[in-house]
């Protein structure tokens, strides 16, 4: 099935590095195949009622058969408006090339310019000689449709292959992609499938017609850690077995390590530097790509030190984490909390979403306690419970010794100022109607903790706090940048001086270094006004950064809880260990192809009424360490 | 995530922003200055209207447009064009005051509703519901019927058939804006129902509402013009522009001038608040962006 050419594995291209001093600068003289894509001097425009503004620049980028090239950047870089380019999907966006040539060699062995050809030339093109899998693969598919029938739309068009041929095609490359039961899946429709499933349909589209060269353009960001271990793995051996050239678009330097033989950072529009992966790995030329690379947590660097310790900063020593109070009775404990929802079918409740079930956890002053899992888990319900953003079944919630589970007024006030929220997406959790200022001055007036010009004096002493200008005040939020907007919710969480605050995926949004800042940040504060965390987070090296004890969850319970570097170092549960496999390490040469991970699917909380889960009580393996070793539910 | 990076935005309040693109759309900036034109106009009658709105002249009766009389006279030799810019004092009175009482009534009902949800949801929508059901004009006549004719009584016929459309039009957005995260954030940080539906969830609501008012308020002068027309609104001697068609009826091909000039006046000021609320949808609406 594979056409015969010639196809340099990645091993063989490694081994021209591996163990000589001459690292990088050998690249160039090392593409022995036809480049199969050219690019130069590639500039593209938006029009704007501003005028054009240009987001690529002079961009120069090629491709051979069979090889993986990485674009790199973060948000704004014009990685995303690269490959849209080069497909010409650009032009349907209301962006035009305004420069530059686009070079690719078709099956035929033409070379032709994409730059100059026609829409319809274009369009026949996409689909046998170039394919693109995007980001989200829910918007990606016609929800109207089923996943069989779009496929078979594809190969149909391009492949003149009737309808029940073209539907049995579909089902073969559905069970290439490894989707289990591929017959009855052809005929479901795209919601009923989990979103690793998506994506594996998208791909299984893009490669219907066994295009040469493919472009993904951050095919993974929206998929937990386990699901985008098996993606990337998926695509590798796929694009091996095609000979395909893959461009692989992504902000995470950890995947870049996975899949790339060449790596291409780019930022504003401008390439900054560009090499083999192992090379741009172990010496970046550019200030940026060390600052990106810098910024990355890698999974595994504190090593043995049990203490959390900030991300190294430029002319200062990170200080460990000390701040951990245990001679006061803890910020916060949690006994058996459980949330679940109903799921009615005609007025009577028919199924129950276990998101919570029977979660015990306890939170020391100035401790972090990291609740991880993947999407689905419950890890933010239980958050969300905690606050009583959700209102729980049942279980106990007590803050500083008192009992808060049924709130009275009084109650509620202490809770609703002792405890605050940060949450994953800043910009939606800012009004937009209302400026900085105001929105951080809410929790203090709310409360009525200061009064008159004390409030704003605060305001500004927050913003000082956080790393902003006290002129941030008086902005909106939609004119500040996604790091900048953060820091405001930060600001705004410190306001009533709470001494918990749950970060519920607080960092996932933001790009790297900005991300490695906020982490920092609020390490530096938790030091100085001794507040704790409840850090809900699916980034385990971010995790392993900042917590000093973390609880992982799986389909509503804490299967395993513990001092980080326990359980870091000695995952006891099944499915920590699978999960910490998964975290991809930014380190081309550690990338291990042979790791076999289960193609298996995080199963459902959903439970009928009748069918309770198993919860018994956690076994102790160490201090502090306890694990489940009853049965969960799903694989574990 | 998009990988557009534009300018910087400058430092724009919401206020600000809206002005900024509705400068652009001239049609319902024409809109808006007729409209203004024809509030100052009615404002001004007592001073600029050549004559009384009721002095008759029966030396010309029944007389064409001429520089004496702009828009010609009636039956009783009343000078139209005075009239016109009289009634017009009491078509936006009715049309301002009646969608103020309505719209305001709505909103809350709407916001309350739309908060609140469950049992307090479920009276309100089927009070609303139960409104919908009656044709408009319909409503209104019962209302009238009811209280008896007369201007102020059809203030409140049509106040009472506009608060349905916006207690559902508000409820909708409320629905919406309560599952925002920004509303969740306010709550969790303790802020009050009160507060809540004040500060974070009825600014939300506030552009469609302005659209729909400056529509409704075309709408419901015209509603007031077809009472008066069959009689249930301004009686007679009032220069109101439903009573003006409804006198010159009988005399429609004679002196046309008695039912066309008032026909235009309802037919511009209509219009005028349909295309500005247009406009104001297109500047508010940030899904048009």
């Amino acid at each position: 099935m594979p056409q015969d050419k010639s196809v340099v594995s990645p091993a063989q291209r490694e081994a021209g590095h591996d163990g000589t001093g001459e690292i990088g600068f050998t690249s160039e003289t090392m593409v022995q195949t036809e480049k199969l894509l050219d690019v130069t001097g590639l500039s593209v425009a938006f029009a704007t009622d501003r005028g054009a503004a240009t987001v690529v620049r002079e961009l120069d980028l090629h491709v051979a058969e069979g090889e993986t090239l990485a674009i790199v950047g973060e948000s704004g870089s014009g990685k995303s408006v690269t490959a849209l380019s080069v497909t010409r999907l650009i032009d349907h966006t209301g962006g035009h090339i305004s420069g530059g040539r686009i070079l690719f060699t078709d099956r035929s062995g033409r070379q032709r310019d994409l730059v100059a050809e026609s829409q319809e030339a274009m369009r026949q093109l996409r689909g046998p000689e170039m394919a693109m899998v995007f980001q989200e693969p829910m918007s990606s598919l016609n929800p109207v449709l089923r996943v069989g029938d779009q496929i078979a739309e594809a190969i149909m068009l391009h492949q003149g292959l009737g309808q029940a041929a073209a539907l049995a095609e579909a089902q073969r490359l559905l069970e290439h992609v490894r989707i289990p039961e591929a017959r009855q899946q052809l005929q479901r429709y795209p919601f009923q499938l989990s979103g690793g499933m998506r994506q594996r349909v998208m791909i299984a589209m893009a490669l219907s017609c066994r295009p040469r060269l493919l472009i993904a353009d951050e095919p993974t960001t929206a998929l937990d850690v386990t699901v985008q271990a098996q993606v990337l793995r998926l695509l590798r051996s796929l694009q091996r077995e095609y000979g395909m050239g893959l461009i692989f678009i992504t902000h995470d330097m950890g995947v870049v390590a996975e899949m790339a033989d060449r790596v291409l950072v780019m930022r504003d529009g401008v390439k900054v530097e560009e090499g083999d992966a192992v090379r741009v790995f172990d010496a970046p030329q550019h200030p940026y790509t060390r600052t990106l690379l810098n910024a990355v947590p890698v999974l595994g660097s504190l090593g043995d030190a049990t203490l959390p310790l900030p991300f190294p900063e430029a002319g200062r020593a990170a200080e460990p984490q000390a701040t951990v109070r245990t001679d006061i009775p803890p910020v916060l404990e949690v006994a058996k909390l459980t949330t679940r929802f109903e799921v009615r079918r005609r007025f009577r409740a028919a199924h129950r979403i276990h998101a919570v079930e029977q979660v015990s956890l306890r939170v020391r002053h100035g401790e972090t306690l990291a609740l991880v899992g993947e999407s689905g888990c419950g890890k933010s319900t239980t958050g969300r419970s905690i606050i009583r953003l959700e209102r729980p079944e049942a279980g106990e919630i007590r803050l500083n010794a008192v009992d808060v589970t049924r709130l009275d007024r009084e109650r509620e006030e202490q809770l609703r100022r002792r405890v605050q929220y940060v949450f994953q997406d800043p910009l939606a959790s800012l009004d937009p109607r209302l400026t900085i200022g105001f929105s951080i001055a809410e929790p203090i007036r709310t409360h009525r903790l200061l009064r008159g010009e004390a409030v704003e004096r605060r305001v500004h002493e927050l913003l000082r706090l956080v790393g902003l200008l006290p002129e941030h005040a008086r902005r909106y939020p939609h004119e500040l940048s996604g790091g900048q907007r953060q820091r405001c919710c930060i600001a705004r969480a410190l306001a009533s001086e709470p001494s918990l605050i749950i970060a519920d995926e607080a960092v996932a949004a933001l790009d790297v270094s900005i991300r490695a800042q906020v982490v920092n940040l609020l390490m530096a504060l938790q030091a100085r006004l001794g507040v704790a965390y409840l850090f809900i987070s699916h980034d385990m090296a971010v995790v392993e950064r900042v917590s000093h004890r973390v609880a992982v969850m799986y389909l509503g319970q804490i299967v395993e809880i513990g001092p980080r570097q326990a359980v870091f170092r000695d995952p006891q549960h099944p499915y920590t260990r699978r999960l910490l496999a998964a975290v991809p390490i930014p380190d081309p040469r550690r990338r291990d192809h042979s790791i076999e991970l289960d193609d298996s699917e995080v199963p459902s909380p959903l439970r009928r009424l009748d069918d309770p889960p198993i919860v018994a009580p956690l076994v102790q393996v160490g201090e502090d360490h306890f694990v489940a070793r009853h049965r969960v539910g799903g694989l574990y | 995530m998009s990988d557009v990076a534009l300018a910087t935005p400058t430092i724009r309040s919401p206020s600000a922003e809206f002005w900024r693109r509705f400068r652009r759309k001239h049609v319902a900036l024409l809109s808006g200055g007729v409209l203004l034109l024809l509030i100052v106009a009615a404002a001004a009658a007592p001073w600029i209207a050549p004559y009384g709105p009721t002095t008759p002249d029966y030396d010309s009766v029944l007389a064409g447009p001429s520089w004496q009389h702009l828009c010609g006279t009636d039956t009783f030799g009343r000078d139209i064009f005075s009239r016109i810019l009289w009634g017009g004092r009491i078509s936006l009175t009715v049309g301002f005051v009646s969608v103020a009482l309505g719209g305001l009534a709505g909103v809350v009902l709407g916001l309350v509703s739309g908060f609140f949800g469950g049992l307090v949801d479920g009276f309100i929508m089927r009070l609303m519901d139960v409104l919908l059901a009656f044709p408009g004009i319909l409503l209104a006549i019962g209302v009238v019927a009811l209280l008896g004719p007369g201007i102020d009584n059809v203030i409140y016929a049509i106040a009472v058939f506009s608060v349905p459309v916006f207690a559902r039009l508000v409820r909708g957005s409320t629905l919406a804006l309560k599952q925002t995260l920004y509303v969740q954030a306010a709550r969790s940080i303790g802020v009050r129902a009160p507060m809540l539906m004040l500060r974070h969830i009825l600014p939300g609501t506030l552009p469609s509402v302005i659209v729909y008012c400056s529509l409704r308020v075309g709408t419901s002068i015209l509603t007031a013009a077809a009472l008066s027309f069959i009689g249930l609104g301004a009686p007679p001697p009032s220069p109101e522009w439903g009573t003006m068609l409804a006198e010159g009826r009988s005399y429609l091909g004679v002196a046309d001038q008695i039912t066309l000039f008032p026909g235009i006046a309802i037919f511009v000021t209509v219009l005028a608040f349909n295309l500005l609320g247009d406009g104001l949808r297109d500047a508010l609406d940030q899904k048009l962006r």
